[in-house]
């Protein structure tokens, strides 16, 4: 049986931690391993801290809306902000040499890396989601 | 509680930091920034950072990891990494920094290194 679980956080540092605090609990209701909590622990921050920095870009009257999913297929995670969206084939490769010592750029290489899959939306009502899964 | 607690020793000329805690987006990135800076604006610019205290970090802390690299090689420096967790292995495995960071599981051979 599905089960489903709704955020809305404020766009502020704080909401990461929040935020990765309820998918933790919620994963273990579920039933879900270590190792899958610690990726869906870290894809939860990353997406978070995205949405709050480069979504709604600290701006705390546009909240973090974050959906998680538990079926007997996995965990998803939904996170939109409500930004002006962004363009992926624009972001540059962190592992690039010419890149490697920049301080910022990791997060959504950390989400790729730890989640199966990883896709972003731009929502008809205005900002991004992106969603995420990881098979049981 | 703070996320993280930073402790200092000195071994010669290298400073040594032990970090116990979380290096994530907000306290735990800026705490090792301002101690970066303060050792740097002390003149102490031989750092040996111990992780081996380090549960959890994220991409922001990887990237403060990478801001106190570059801020201690522009003042003709040196920052070396030690005890890596595994989790934290995999993540500078992952975004290639293995390759840019000098890592060292022994203390004492962190130390004979910066000679």
């Amino acid at each position: 049986m599905p089960e489903t679980k709704e955020l809305i956080l404020p766009s502020r540092i704080e909401s990461v931690d929040e935020a990765a605090s309820h998918a933790e609990k919620f994963a273990k209701l579920n039933g879900f391993g270590d190792d899958l909590i610690s990726a869906i622990d870290l894809a939860v921050r990353e997406s978070v801290a995205n949405a709050v920095k480069h979504g709604n870009k600290f701006d705390e009257t546009k909240p973090v809306e974050i959906t998680f999913s538990s079926s007997a297929d996995g965990f998803e995670i939904s996170v939109r902000d409500f930004g002006s969206g962004f363009a992926l084939d624009e972001i540059p490769d962190p592992t690039n040499p010419t890149n490697l010592l920049k301080a910022t750029g990791r997060g959504i290489l950390f989400m790729r890396s730890f989640m199966d899959e990883v896709e972003w939306f731009n929502h008809d009502g205005g900002g991004t989601i992106v969603k995420m899964r990881k098979k049981q | 509680m703070a996320d993280i607690t930073i402790s200092e020793r000195q071994a010669g000329d290298v400073t040594i930091l032990d970090l116990n805690g979380k290096v994530t987006i907000g306290e735990g990135s800026v705490a090792l920034r301002t101690t970066i800076r303060r050792l740097l604006g002390e003149g102490k610019n031989k750092i040996l950072m111990n992780l081996g205290g380090v549960g959890y970090i994220d991409s922001s802390g990887i990237g403060e990891l990478v801001s106190s690299f570059t801020a201690v090689n522009k003042e003709g420096g040196t920052l070396k990494l030690l005890k890596l967790t595994q989790k934290i292995q995999d993540l500078l495995a992952i975004t290639k920094l293995l390759t840019v960071f000098d890592v060292f599981d022994s203390e004492s051979e962190a130390l004979a290194s910066f000679d």
